[in-house]
């Protein structure tokens, strides 16, 4: 087992707001090895985002704070850091990709200029001329068409689609050795997504960086992902290698969610959502979070009573999962337990 | 609006709610009445309420509004009620008393004008004045606001574009400078004549707002429900697309009567407004110019047209805030 | 960018054309300008008629207002029907003096009010923050002629009690003294400062909300993801984009300076275009009120035009408009 490239360990984030204190994230812990790509996966409201932004200070201090924990990084604890040493990884070694590409880019500063910033920052040194030609270099690999006309314009004169790319190669601009990409398709049309997922997959292959993918997209999940993270709640309720979460999930959550994802391959009367919402993160009643929304759990007295620990499960070393009753769900297979296709190069 | 159920109310009461909300049109969608929500029974999730009482819970907490509100109860309450409160009457000649300082003999707390009269008074009749014009501009130049912002969004096409230019034209020229020529040319002297030329220009802010909401709404699909529904033009202006444009309006009203207070003032500095013996405070700080040693003539009343308003405007802050969080604000 | 700014000039003219027709009609029909004449015993009926027919006072508006335009651009604004003298020598000698201190009025508040906004919205709930939003609040409220004439009252005072004269409290210049003189300076001081206590109220205030509102936004978050030190973020990213409100308000401001001046002026007895059209208003003398009206609406459509220009220049997106 390689050394992991990033460590978090209970990793706490609340927000104070005028309704009482958010706990976005509860108490996570996982490991990133160098070259994966992990997925996160959950609703909105899980603490997904919350938990990378915060573990690279993006994270408004005044509302936000993170609680307790560490995230270990190349031997170095990111929370524990002062700002201006976090700030020489963002960027440069932690680099991240935002969901929406429309908002995301300055509209008074033109493409090139703000690639390069990116570049200038970290290597002030680098010559003007040299930064103009990496940047046009990289909007070529994550397939900008006439990039050295495209380095001279503004964020406007790019198609949405675009834009994503020109985020990604900003991030990758200095050979980051994890690359964080925040739901990067999910503000796109269907058509262009599958075009961003392969810029992507090349990037992934020219950096060999490790990638968290963050999205609530789980065929996203399937094409690109080495290992998977369930998040609800604000805490992790199952994690596993892409192929065991798919076909043998042991969360009922999980499960739920395989559930609701139509299948192509057969007909289906009725879609499947999981009933109910998502919880609130304020008031927490004991016990599960997922317990109301629960199938296995029947209104069980341990389940309303008890916070489930991560314990491991039938799928590998790897594999754990946060229910009390996980065990029941053994032999169990979700309706893709067919081959499904490898994720991006484990 | 009902108070909102707690929590731990039985499903079926929190029902109510969902149904009251459907028929508001006050800009909630309204949930999927009858699916049975296991998470709201489970006390998991935050309570819904209604959005007039998290308005009103917002504006209780906003302490600067709520002084400003006091504030302005006590001031526009000593003009109310001037003649019960007033120790004298505005216009009682003392020519034995001229000019005094302010003093606590004889009740002269904001001392004397040249003429004797008691100023105290003076000022409460002017507060009075200002509060008479204050709401008139305010109410009208709402309505005539609404009705032509309402009209021009609703329907668009050539009367939207004719409406709206002339409101760009009464924006090209410095409002003051309108006003005045106005009230030279029609009318000088008694408060309702400058109310009413106040209200003709004012309205034109109101009208912009309310055009843009009423412009974004048509298209919603509730509109064209109720079109289907075969409801008339009027009623659905009325009924559904209105009651969302209630907070932009009362906020701009707060705010229009403070403008309106403060430009009648300087109207009547200016002497083309409202002309003696009934005082203004515009009217009554002017007369200080001449008594430069004299202070208290031109700082008490400007001192009370600052105070109400400084409370207007942090009453309107207090209203836009609780009425409509998401718009960015200005505020302390 | 050119055909941006000649489409919206040209979008002027129109504006200008209808506008002064209206306020023409209505200071026509709202206002006889012969009525001193009519009233004076001194005239007959036949000087009133001939008067009447020689001003073209027994024709129908539009006429009368084609009359006025040819006058105006032949004659340089026409003539007064009260002084019987040329309006637009007056009008030249008191813009100049009005804009000499609208302008000092209007930088200074601009630099202030920008500055402290910046400094605000950076250390937001600060003691600066609250000191300063309180400020604002009460410069923005605050009644311009009250401010002025309270300034007017201390600086008497001063005078009185100590005979030093820090600033003048009435007039323009001293006699013997020029228009950028120390003198000058002196005099118009009081009422520069007040128009820029106003003023400055309101830019500090936009200037702090326009600032929070691009802080929090995802190309900012895009900044700081990149590794950017936050004075540099604050510098390129924020500032130059929380700027471009600004520019409008600053031009939509200046009809409200516009009113400031009127009420300054005759405060402190200023020789300038408020005080000009306070005098002529008084006397309703019609002609000279109209060219002081036209000349203010031009003055303005400029301005306005200059902020659209000034807002395509900082905007990007807009010049593909």
């Amino acid at each position: 087992m390689p050394e992991p490239l990033l460590s978090i360990r209970n990793l706490v984030v609340e927000f104070r707001t005028e309704d009482g204190i958010v706990h976005a994230v509860d108490d996570i812990s996982y490991d990133v090895f160098p070259g994966e790509t992990l997925g996160i996966v959950g609703e909105s409201g899980s603490g997904k985002s919350v938990s990378t932004m915060s573990i690279l200070g993006l994270i408004p201090q005044p509302p936000g704070r993170v609680a307790s924990g560490t995230a270990i990084f190349k031997g170095k604890d990111l929370i524990k850091m002062k700002k201006r040493e976090l700030r020489r990884f963002r960027g440069d070694e932690l680099a991240m990709v935002f969901q929406d590409p429309m908002t995301s880019l300055n509209p008074v500063l033109k493409v090139g200029y703000q690639l390069g910033e990116a570049i200038k920052t970290h290597y002030p040194k680098v010559s003007d001329d040299d930064v103009e030609k990496r940047v046009i270099d990289l909007l070529r690999m994550v397939g900008v068409p006439n990039p050295e006309q495209r380095y001279t314009q503004y964020p406007h004169e790019f198609s949405g689609g675009m834009r994503q790319r020109a985020m990604i190669a900003m991030s990758i601009a200095n050979s980051p050795s994890l690359l964080i990409a925040d739901e990067p398709t999910t503000a796109l049309d269907v058509t262009i997504q599958a075009q961003v997922l392969e810029v992507l997959k090349t990037v992934q292959a020219e950096t060999q960086a490790a990638t968290i993918l963050i999205t609530h997209d789980l065929g996203i999940v399937a094409e690109l992902c080495d290992r998977v993270l369930v998040m609800y709640g604000g805490k992790i309720v199952e994690h596993g290698d892409v192929h065991t979460i798919f076909q043998n999930p042991r969360h009922p959550y999980t499960i739920g969610l395989m559930d609701s994802l139509p299948k192509l391959t057969e007909d289906e009367d009725w879609l499947r959502p999981i009933p109910g919402q998502p919880p609130s993160l304020i008031n927490r009643p004991p016990g599960c979070a997922f317990h109301p929304r629960c199938f296995l759990s029947q209104g069980r007295l341990r389940c309303r009573e008890e916070v489930p620990a991560l314990r491991t499960a039938d799928g590998g070393t790897d594999h754990a999962s946060a229910c009390h009753f996980a065990e029941e769900l053994i032999g169990r297979h979700s309706k893709f337990a067919e081959p499904v296709p490898a994720g991006g190069g484990a | 609006m009902t108070e909102p159920t707690t929590p731990d109310a039985p499903l079926h009461l929190q029902k109510h709610l969902v149904d009251q909300a459907s028929t508001l049109g006050d800009g909630m969608d309204p949930a999927l009445s009858g699916l049975v929500d296991p998470t709201l029974d489970a006390g998991l999730e935050i309570q819904a309420r209604s959005q007039w009482s998290y308005a009103r819970s917002r504006f209780l907490r906003h302490r600067l509004a709520m002084i400003g509100l006091v504030v302005l109860v006590i001031i526009f309450g000593a003009g109310i009620f001037a003649n019960l409160i007033a120790p004298y009457s505005f216009e009682e000649i003392d020519l034995t008393n001229v000019l005094q300082a302010p003093t606590t003999t004889a009740h002269h707390f904001f001392g004397t004008d040249e003429i004797g009269r008691d100023y105290l008074s003076r000022v409460i009749y002017g507060i009075r004045t200002s509060l008479e014009v204050g709401v008139f501009v305010g109410f009208a130049s709402t309505i005539i606001g609404v009705i032509i912002g309402a009209i021009s969004g609703y329907y668009g096409g050539w009367i939207d574009n004719i409406l709206m230019r002339i409101t760009d034209l009464v924006l090209t020229l410095p409002a003051l400078a309108i006003l005045l020529t106005a009230a030279a040319l029609l009318g000088q002297g008694s408060q309702w004549r400058v109310s009413i030329i106040l209200a003709l220009f004012y309205w034109t802010t109101l009208a912009r707002i309310v055009r843009g909401v009423f412009l974004s709404l048509r298209e919603k699909e509730y509109v064209e429900a109720a079109k289907a529904a075969g409801s008339g033009d009027l009623r659905i202006m009325f009924r559904h697309i209105l009651p969302n444009t209630l907070g932009p309006i009362v906020v701009s009203a707060s705010l229009t009567v403070g403008a309106a207070i403060i430009l009648e003032a300087v109207l009547s500095f200016l002497g083309f407004g409202i002309k003696p013996p009934i005082p203004s405070l515009g009217s009554l700080i002017a007369s200080g110019q001449q008594f430069p040693q004299k202070w208290w003539i031109t700082v008490f009343p400007g001192l009370v047209l600052l105070i109400i308003v400084m409370a207007i405007n942090f009453v309107g802050d207090g209203l836009r805030d609780a009425l409509d969080p998401q718009q960015r604000r200005v505020r302390a | 960018m050119l055909t941006y700014i000649t489409r919206r000039a040209l979008y002027s003219i129109p504006v200008l054309i209808i506008s002064t027709f209206l306020i023409f009609s209505f200071v026509s029909l709202a206002g006889d300008p012969t009525a001193n004449i009519r009233a004076n015993p001194q005239f007959s009926v036949i000087t009133y008629r001939n008067l009447q027919h020689k001003y073209h006072l027994d024709r129908s508006i539009p006429v009368r207002y084609g009359y006025w335009v040819q006058d105006v651009v032949t004659h340089k604004l026409g003539t007064s029907l009260v002084t019987s003298q040329p309006i637009w020598p007056d009008i030249k000698r008191t813009v100049g003096h009005t804009a000499q201190f609208i302008v000092l009025a209007e930088i200074l508040a601009l630099i202030l009010g920008v500055t402290v906004g910046i400094f605000s919205a950076i250390r937001q709930y600060s003691v600066f923050d609250y000191t300063f939003t309180s400020l604002s609040f009460l410069g923005y409220a605050m009644p311009t002629f009250w401010l002025a004439l309270l300034l007017q009252i201390l600086f008497v005072n001063i005078y009185l009690k100590w005979d030093v004269r820090i600033f003048y409290t009435s007039g323009l210049n001293n006699p013997g003294n020029g228009t950028w003189s120390w003198d000058r300076l002196q005099h118009i001081g009081l009422p520069v400062i007040t128009l820029t206590v106003i003023s400055f109220a309101l830019y500090s205030r936009y200037m702090r909300a326009s600032m929070l509102d691009v802080i929090n936004t995802d190309y900012v978050r895009t900044a700081r993801a990149k590794g950017l030190p936050e004075t540099k973020v604050i510098m390129r990213h924020v500032f130059r984009n929380a700027l471009i409100p600004i520019a409008t308000i600053a031009a939509l401001n200046f009809g409200s300076l516009i009113g400031g001046a009127i009420i300054t002026e005759s405060i402190f007895g200023l020789d300038g275009m408020g005080y000009y059209f306070i005098q002529k208003l008084g006397q309703l003398d019609i002609y000279a009120v109209m060219a002081w009206l036209l000349v203010t609406s031009v003055v303005i459509i400029l301005f306005n035009l200059l902020a659209d220009i000034l807002y395509g220049y900082l905007d990007p997106r807009i010049r593909y408009d």
